[in-house]
């Protein structure tokens, strides 16, 4: 159904010169849905992200958003809102005048635009540190206000770029799980760039993984995880092991992996315990790598050491065939 | 009384600025403080203990008139310099993307440093005199009939030469602090709808307040306490305090001029103390 702020991409193409950063992305994203881009590092998804966001010009085709053509407005214009990496927020001013800027630019009173500061910094729990300069704040409670600022200006569409990379991982773990609660009261499209797969899987309806400036597959987080197209989407999204067969590759999951007394000939190579579960890297007789995740009885029930020959086995309906 | 061995290192650290300061610094003032309250006569001055030179120096309609010349011409200096230092500044920082360019650029503005202040001034007198290249320019043109008399030796030429004298003094710090600015501020101004204007006068120029105030201190105190421009870019015509004292100082009146010297020294520190209150530049320091 394409009804409420739906955003498109038509033939989306970045060149910076002779390189091409994005090439010919065409994507609809539905309306309403936390959508995670995923890639490593030069893979294209910060610039299109920022081409989204009106702070990067088109090379070619459109971004279309609520059936508008945005791709030549200025950034205010788009109904779109970005949250900084770095959050850049701005040093001079307190927490409050940060949230209000935006409103402070487009001429609304002193009163009015607190009032309204002050709701969304509620929304984001920080009313308590209004006064502050955000030198006095931690790199969470900057995140919050860049969140407020961001979402003073009700846009359709909130743009994150790698939101979580400055935090330390228990606090990432916390904002994850507050951005996506938010994401569900406001109802708008968050657009979430990173290069963690956890991180897309923990928060995205959808999932878009991009490598080599083009979309390699776009889903639902389980679909992606569960049947990887290619080779490199399952290496990428992890927890998978990739097998060379007489036809072709295919992909098992690490945990569909059984070692018993029959099947491929391998050797151990590597033990980790985990925790709940046990991650044993073995090497097939071809050279291939395969990852084993046990459950922690069932290993340490038969524990195995490096350098152990061992059997690997999986059943014939874990065997996922990838697009060569 | 025992000193421990990090107490004594530490004040041999501490000791060789100590020194030097003491020397060059303090002494040289402390020996202008107490020469301001000796007596003079034409021909000899004695060490004494009065209040002679200043009360003299604040009786003097004279004193007031130069006085207030002399923040005329810093105040006057200080915009001109202020607005283009600003200006030079920003489009050095943003307008210019790659940073070859931007440093290239930056070394343009030092060529001038290269020769003299003296010479420097003195190459405005064949531009601006009588018979000069601007008003021969002017003339041949047709702009004007007879030759601008206020080109040269007038508070023209004087502020002109301060200006192009001290425009480095602005335009460095000024620098220096916008490139601090992380970009990022500038993008995240755009996205919350702020206009090239707004975010100039939102986002940058209060961001670059501390440059600016130590670009103003530079010139504040050069120009306050320069006697040579006045001197030659107004043909001796115009006075200043620093010419006040060069000329006590011809006098052979050494109590004189330590007593303005001092007037000026408070009236510098006032006025840079009233800077101070406004904007915190240790960030910058």
């Amino acid at each position: 159904m394409r009804t409420g702020y739906d955003l498109e991409l038509v033939h989306l193409t970045k060149r910076y010169g002779d390189t091409v950063a994005v090439r010919d992305l065409n994507h609809v994203f539905s309306p309403g849905s936390y959508v995670c881009f995923l890639g490593p590092s030069g893979c294209g998804k910060s610039s299109t992200l920022r081409m989204i966001a009106g702070h990067e010009d088109v090379s070619e085709g459109s971004i279309l958003l609520d059936g508008q053509d945005v791709s030549r407005l200025a950034p205010a214009q788009r109904g779109t809102a970005m949250m900084f990496q770095n959050y850049a927020l701005f040093p001079h001013l307190s927490v409050r005048d940060n949230v209000a800027f935006s409103l402070r630019m487009k001429g609304v009173d002193k009163s009015t635009r607190h009032g309204k500061a002050n709701e969304l910094l509620e929304l984001v729990d920080m009313t308590h540190l209004a006064d502050r300069l955000p030198a006095q704040l931690s790199g969470g409670q900057q995140q919050r206000v860049a969140l407020a600022r961001a979402l003073v200006t009700e846009p359709k569409v909130l743009l994150l770029d790698e939101p979580l990379s400055a935090l330390d991982p228990f606090l990432r773990i916390r904002m994850r799980s507050e951005l996506k609660k938010l994401q569900r009261e406001l109802g708008i499209t968050f657009i979430h760039v990173t290069h963690g797969q956890d991180e897309a899987l923990a928060l995205a309806d959808e999932i878009v993984v991009m490598n080599n400036a083009v979309i390699e597959q776009a889903g639902p987080a389980r679909e992606v995880w569960a049947r990887p197209k290619t080779e490199f989407v399952a290496r990428f999204i992890g927890g998978h092991n990739v097998i060379a067969l007489a036809d072709g590759k295919a992909t098992v999951r690490a945990d569909a992996i059984r070692i018993a007394g029959e099947g491929l000939p391998a050797t151990v190579v590597a033990v980790e315990y985990q925790g709940a579960a046990v991650a044993v890297t073995t090497r097939t007789e071809a050279g291939d790598e395969v990852l084993a995740l046990l459950p922690e009885e069932q290993f340490f029930a038969a524990p195995m050491t490096p350098g152990e020959a061992v059997r690997l086995s999986w059943d014939e309906s874990g065997l996922h065939r990838l697009r060569s | 009384m025992r000193l421990t061995n990090r107490q004594v290192i530490g004040w041999l650290e501490a000791a060789p600025l100590t020194l030097v300061l003491l020397a060059f610094l303090i002494a040289p003032i402390v020996m202008i403080v107490i020469v301001s309250f000796w007596g003079a006569t034409e021909f000899s001055i004695y060490p004494a203990f009065q209040l002679d030179n200043y009360e003299f120096l604040f009786s003097s309609p004279v004193t007031y008139k130069v006085f207030g010349a002399t923040l005329k011409y810093a105040f006057i200096t200080w915009a001109l310099t202020l607005a283009i230092g600003f200006t030079v500044a920003y489009f050095m920082a943003f307008h210019v993307r790659s940073q070859t360019v931007q440093i290239a650029l930056f070394l343009v503005c030092t060529i001038p440093f290269w020769t003299s202040n003296i010479i420097r001034m003195i190459s405005w007198i064949p531009f601006l005199g009588r018979n000069g290249i601007a008003n021969q320019t002017l003339i041949s043109w047709g702009v004007i009939d007879q030759p601008l008399e206020w080109l040269l030796y007038s508070d023209f030429s004087v502020i002109l030469a301060f200006v192009h004298l001290y425009t480095l003094f602005m335009v460095v710090p000024i620098f220096n602090t916008m490139m601090r600015i992380d970009k990022s501020l500038l993008e995240a101004a755009r996205d919350n709808g702020a206009s090239g204007l707004q975010t100039l006068l939102h986002v940058i120029l209060p961001l670059t307040k501390p440059g600016i105030m130590i670009g103003t201190i530079f010139v504040v105190t050069l120009v306050m306490g320069d006697f040579i421009t006045v001197r030659f870019m107004s043909g001796s015509q115009r006075a200043n305090v620093g010419r006040l004292i060069s000329n006590d100082i011809g006098l052979l009146q050494y109590p004189s001029a330590a007593a303005t010297a001092v007037v000026l020294l408070c009236t510098v520190l006032i006025v840079i103390a009233i800077l101070l209150r406004f904007v915190n530049i240790r960030k910058e320091l």
